[in-house]
């Protein structure tokens, strides 16, 4: 075990190691390339990187950086900030694994570029709970095994506790019967409310689970 | 991804007019077709004009009854507000039908409605495409056609749109509202707003160059019972095969949109006109010249069905009433 917990931060010393010679690799054409809009255009030309201020909190830390305008709000999370809780999986959104939850909503942060999130409040997995302190979705994922490999689970548990918020407020949902009145909290409510979320181990019913123990077992059609 | 220059405007008709200024540049609001299609350099825009910021967010009673949607009102916030589930059901449900919870929280009314019209072969940047490359060819045609249209279609271009809020749209005549920049602001219906393919598969709107959509106006509410029928290859978080969006009043009369089937949502008044006299007889003027290929054809029976559904529904739904 030890051996396992040395050999990490090595790992992780190396990827962003890489990362960096990367970008720094990729330098040598701010100075040459023209600003992009002056460019002549055609299929050569390679606009200059522009870099542009944002200042956003996250998990209630504020942080003021100068970004490359491409950079999306996942990748300031992971790349800038290290918060690497937040898992990359399709970068398309189309899986899922990057949802984060923005000023109280839940969106895929790779379709999203951080410098439109000026003065936002971003709450990570990180930000729910620690390991000593769990958020309550966090800890009945762990009880009901709502999860195999984990990765899609930062962004299942960040989508779970949305759902859980927007059935409160009463927003519908596809499945929603009546427009006109508060949806059900139900199985089928909260499977159509996390399609978004793709899970590639088919953990799906043990989250089904999971979630339904935080919403206090009122769930309709649940087994709590 | 190409590099761009991000601004963020202050004004509709900022906006406008510094979009107008750089050939290529977007505007950019909630950002999930347009972030997709920067990343694969299929959109190369040198600057984005972030419209985020301009207070187009809110949804206000116009004076003659009907509802002014701003452009930026996210799609949950639209298919959730009280007057739009109570009175527009049909928008409601089309708008809960489409993507994920996590998309309708940051695609807006007027990026839902300026979204691509696109298939797989737009996205697979080794293939020819006229939408991506005009003139280059159409791969989809004679490849595989199973989603694609059977209605309006071109040479040039066989795909659809994918849009289940554009459908609404168009059921229920609303007005695309603009700003342009130079100033001038013009209602566009929305029968007029998008184009077929023809021989410009890349133009799909009749918007111009830095032409801002600032909200987007309702008539009075219809009455009737409102339907959304979306038959998809997964219960959810799909696109449309097809989808029949209706509102069907007590006496039998009503509207009827189809979605996944042509380039644009597919309305015709003469359809209309058939309603008491079936769903066959409706889907026959609808899709009377559909051009199908061996692995879409089931598109036009789905249609009738589906829309026979509904109206066996909305049947069941007057003689309980």
């Amino acid at each position: 075990m030890d051996d396992s917990i040395d050999i990490n931060p090595t790992r992780r010393g190396l990827l962003i190691g890489g990362a960096l010679s990367a970008t720094a690799a990729a330098i040598p054409s701010v100075a040459m390339a023209q600003t992009p809009g002056a460019t002549s255009g055609g299929a050569a030309t390679t606009p200059a990187p522009v870099q542009n201020k944002v200042a956003l909190r996250v998990n209630g830390q504020r942080y003021e950086m100068d970004v490359d305008t491409r950079t999306s709000l996942l990748d300031l999370l992971r790349e800038h900030l290290h918060l690497t809780g937040t898992k990359k999986g399709c970068d398309q959104g189309q899986c899922g694994a990057c949802t984060v939850i923005v000023d109280g909503r839940r969106i895929n942060s790779c379709l999203s570029l951080a410098v439109m999130h000026e003065g936002a409040e971003v709450t990570t997995i990180e930000g729910l709970g620690t390991p000593q302190k769990m958020h309550p979705m966090q800890a009945a994922f762990v009880k009901h095994d709502g999860y195999q490999c984990g990765y899609c689970t930062p962004g299942q548990i960040c989508s779970a506790v949305a759902v859980l918020d927007e059935i409160g407020r009463g927003t519908p949902s596809h499945v929603t019967a009546d427009l006109n009145v508060k949806p059900l909290l139900s199985v089928d409510e909260i499977r159509e409310r996390m399609s978004g979320n793709i899970c590639r181990c088919g953990a799906y019913s043990n989250i089904i689970d999971a979630i339904t123990e935080v919403a206090g077992g009122k769930v309709l059609g649940g087994k709590a | 991804m190409k590099a761009f220059t991000y601004q963020r405007a202050a004004t509709p008709a900022e906006a406008a007019a510094a979009a107008a200024r750089v050939q290529g540049a977007r505007f950019i609001a909630g950002g999930t077709n347009l972030l997709d299609l920067m990343k694969l350099e299929i959109e190369t825009p040198p600057l984005l004009v972030d419209v985020n910021g301009l207070g187009l967010d809110k949804i206000e009673p116009t004076p003659d009854g009907g509802l002014r949607l701003g452009a930026l009102v996210r799609n949950s916030d639209l298919a959730s507000d009280a007057r739009v589930r109570r009175d527009y059901a049909v928008l409601s449900r089309a708008l809960l039908a489409g993507a994920s919870a996590q998309l309708r929280n940051k695609a807006t009314t007027a990026g839902n409605l300026l979204q691509r019209t696109r298939c797989p072969y737009f996205y697979d940047t080794y293939q020819p495409c006229n939408k991506r490359v005009p003139g280059s060819g159409c791969s989809a045609i004679g490849g595989y056609t199973r989603g694609h249209a059977i209605v309006g279609q071109s040479e040039a271009c066989i795909a659809t749109h994918p849009s289940d809020m554009a459908v609404a749209m168009q059921l229920l005549d609303a007005g695309v509202e603009t700003v342009r920049p130079d100033g001038l602001k013009r209602t566009i219906p929305i029968a007029d707003f998008y184009r077929l393919p023809g021989n410009t598969p890349h133009i799909e709107n009749n918007l111009a160059p830095g032409e801002l959509i600032t909200a987007v106006i309702l008539p009075k509410p219809l009455g009737g019972k409102h339907y959304y029928h979306k038959v998809r290859d997964r219960a959810s978080y799909a696109f449309a095969l097809i989808s029949v969006a209706a509102v069907v009043q007590p006496d039998g009369s009503g509207r009827v949109a189809l979605g996944g089937v042509a380039h644009k949502p597919w309305r015709m008044p003469a359809a209309e006109q058939q309603m008491k006299n079936g769903a066959k007889a409706v889907t026959d003027q609808l899709l009377g010249g559909a051009r199908t290929t061996e692995e879409n054809a089931f598109k036009v029976p789905l249609v009738q069905r589906t829309l026979a559904a509904i109206m066996a529904q909305s049947k069941a739904a007057a003689t309980q009433a």
